[in-house]
């Protein structure tokens, strides 16, 4: 019963573990381009999960910091990948990825 | 919880930081450059592109003389062990500014990117910001700075990738540099919270440390080793990451393809042994019983798989810049046989031989620049008849195409040399298995890149447009000059492997 009340080390890891597969999955199932950079925002946030967990119970401040650093990382990322998203619909008239491939094997 | 530091603490912190910028000058005065350039192009207005260009290039060289000063200094972490000065760091530095240097010099060759309307602004200063980036990836000591500094090399990259912006095949390999770079990114960082979360610390030596007086959970090892692994190994385009790499090439500009397949190739590298030799020399012997995975085996298998997928795959390829991508592929296969033997003799080849890519495949780009301001066209059958028009162009590629199959008496032989040398001087039966693999591949390569020349010299010609095919003085000199280095250092190599050999030290590794 304890296990349901007391929320531990392993509710948190859980949570990022399976946010981290939706992640995945989202990246590698989904064809829209903007649909993929959510799920890599997926990734990262359970990385930063990973991180404050870890950080609360090793009890260092280092996870915090970079978990800061990651958040401001996916922003700036966030930031040049839509900059390329634009510009590929505005080439190509579509933000499919699997139609965008002109060049061959 | 946390408490807040008092004044004297805050002193003693900002007199830290004071004394560690001492050790990070070429990095600041890289820095500088960056925004100087962006100026630069402000108060040009967009018009003489060669000044920004040869601005860049002095810049650049002028960061040569700030890291020839940093040999004075002792071998030392800096900015609370985020930071590191060495041997391998230095030598790392040295490498990336010539990288730069050459990068911007085949730029300015190129007619195409530089017809651009919406200037060039923006493209030097981004290129001296990977330059930046790239030094960071290789001297890092700390989790969080490997990340920031990959992600400044990566987020440059996409940028420059997709610079000709009104172009399909630019665009595209933008976006697909994107997607597969941030996933990797991601994966990196997970993997890293793993490792941060076995050992709760952040600098790559506690964590050898921590890893060696407590042990570990095997399986979450090996979880956060594949992960870190993924994110490296797309830097490097070694085979199950390798997916961007043939699309990204070929789409991308060819300086920054040449900038690429060198540059953040050998900053993935770099990175890979610092982390790999200081962080998790433990690891990797002592997870076998877990389904026999460890740091390893991994990368013997990725080193082969590499090695065969990319020489074989290139032999059917049409396109030249697409086949040295493939090309690119198997040397990251070969690089990563001289890391596996985890010694000094093993060190140094690599860098050595990082040494010989860097001239034969930034020279074979820059013909190919050269060959396309001609012909506009990258495709093998194009090429058909051109030795006759553009002799010192068809010689040139030629030598680079030697040096890169690896054959004397070029620079790539004495790299192939040394590598093997050092898997074979380890002993032991899978490093013999894997120097066969890599030799019988290296046979294998040498029917693709002898293709081209094959085409330039010994097929006519199907149009015979009555072209101009003269190339300006400067870019003979440049061709000339890659040429002459690529040989003379295959005849007299001592004293770049005799740099190497020094360089092969690096903060906080025992290398036997």
């Amino acid at each position: 019963m304890e296990m349901f009340t007391a929320i531990g080390l392993n509710h948190f890891l859980t949570i990022s573990a399976i946010l981290f597969s939706l992640g995945m999955y989202a990246v590698m199932t989904r064809k829209n381009a903007i649909v993929i950079l959510m799920g890599v925002e997926l990734i990262m946030n359970a990385a930063n999960i990973n991180f404050l967990t870890f950080s609360k119970y090793n009890g260092g401040m280092e996870g915090v910091m970079i978990s800061l650093f990651v958040i401001v990382l996916a922003a700036a990322e966030a930031a040049v990948a839509l900059a390329i998203v634009i510009n590929i619909f505005k080439t190509f008239k579509t933000v499919d990825v699997s139609s965008v491939d002109t060049m061959k094997e | 919880m946390f408490e807040m530091p008092s004044g004297a603490e805050i002193q003693s912190i900002i007199s830290t930081l004071k004394s560690g910028a001492g050790y990070f000058i070429p990095e600041l005065y890289l820095s500088a450059l960056f925004m100087v350039l962006i100026i630069l192009d402000l108060v040009l207005g967009g018009r003489r592109k060669t000044i920004l260009a040869s601005a860049t290039i002095i810049g650049l060289l002028g960061s040569v003389f700030f890291i020839f000063q940093q040999h004075a200094l002792p071998d030392t972490e800096i900015f609370f062990g985020m930071y590191s000065l060495d041997r391998f760091g230095i030598f790392f530095k040295y490498f990336f500014v010539l990288t730069g240097i050459l990068a911007v010099v085949t730029t300015m060759a190129d007619e195409h990117l530089n017809a651009q309307e919406s200037g060039m602004g923006e493209y030097y200063s981004l290129l001296v910001a990977m330059v930046v980036g790239m030094m960071m990836m290789a001297s890092s000591t700390d989790l969080l700075m490997m990340f920031l500094a990959m992600e400044l090399v990566s987020l440059s990259a996409y940028v420059l990738t997709g610079y000709l912006k009104r172009e399909l095949r630019s665009s595209e390999a933008a976006l697909k540099y994107l997607v597969y770079g941030a996933v990797s990114s991601g994966m990196l960082i997970y993997g890293f919270s793993l490792i941060y979360g076995i050992t709760a610390q952040t600098n790559i030596s506690k964590i050898s440390m921590e890893l060696a007086q407590h042990g570990y959970d095997p399986l979450v090892m090996i979880l956060a080793t594949l992960l870190v692994m993924a994110g490296l190994g797309y830097k490097m385009g070694a085979v199950p990451f390798h997916f961007w790499s043939p699309d990204v090439y070929e789409g991308a500009p060819t300086p920054i393809t040449a900038y690429l397949s060198v540059g953040s190739k050998a900053a993935g590298f770099a990175m890979l042994m610092r982390f790999f030799f200081v962080a998790v020399p433990h690891a990797v012997e002592g997870v076998e019983d877990m389904l026999g995975i460890d740091w390893i085996t991994m990368m013997m298998f990725i080193a082969a798989a590499s090695m065969i997928y990319g020489n074989v795959v290139a032999i059917w390829q049409k396109n030249v810049k697409r086949m040295l991508a493939y090309s690119s592929i198997a040397h990251a296969g070969y690089l990563l046989l001289g890391i596996i033997t985890m010694d000094q003799i093993g060190t140094q080849a690599v860098l050595v031989y990082l040494t010989g890519y860097l001239l034969m495949n930034i020279g074979a780009f820059y013909v190919v620049v050269l060959i396309a301001n001609k012909i506009g066209s990258e495709n093998l059958d194009d090429y058909k008849g051109l030795g006759k028009k553009m002799p010192l162009a068809g010689a040139a590629l030629t030598v680079f195409l030697i040096a890169l199959v690896g054959l004397p008496p070029t620079f790539g032989f004495v790299g192939k040399l040394m590598i093997f040398t050092a898997l074979l001087g380890h002993g032991g039966d899978l490093y013999m298995w894997l120097a066969l693999v890599g030799i019988l591949t290296s046979v294998i390569s040498l029917y693709y890149y002898m293709y081209i020349p094959l085409n330039m010299f010994l097929r006519d010609s199907e149009l015979n447009a009555e072209k101009d095919f003269k190339t300006g003085m400067m870019q003979n000199v440049i061709m000339t000059v890659l040429m002459l280095l690529t040989i003379y250092f295959g005849l007299f190599f001592q004293p770049i492997a005799e740099y190497a050999k020094y360089s092969a030290s690096m903060f906080g590794a025992v290398l036997n």
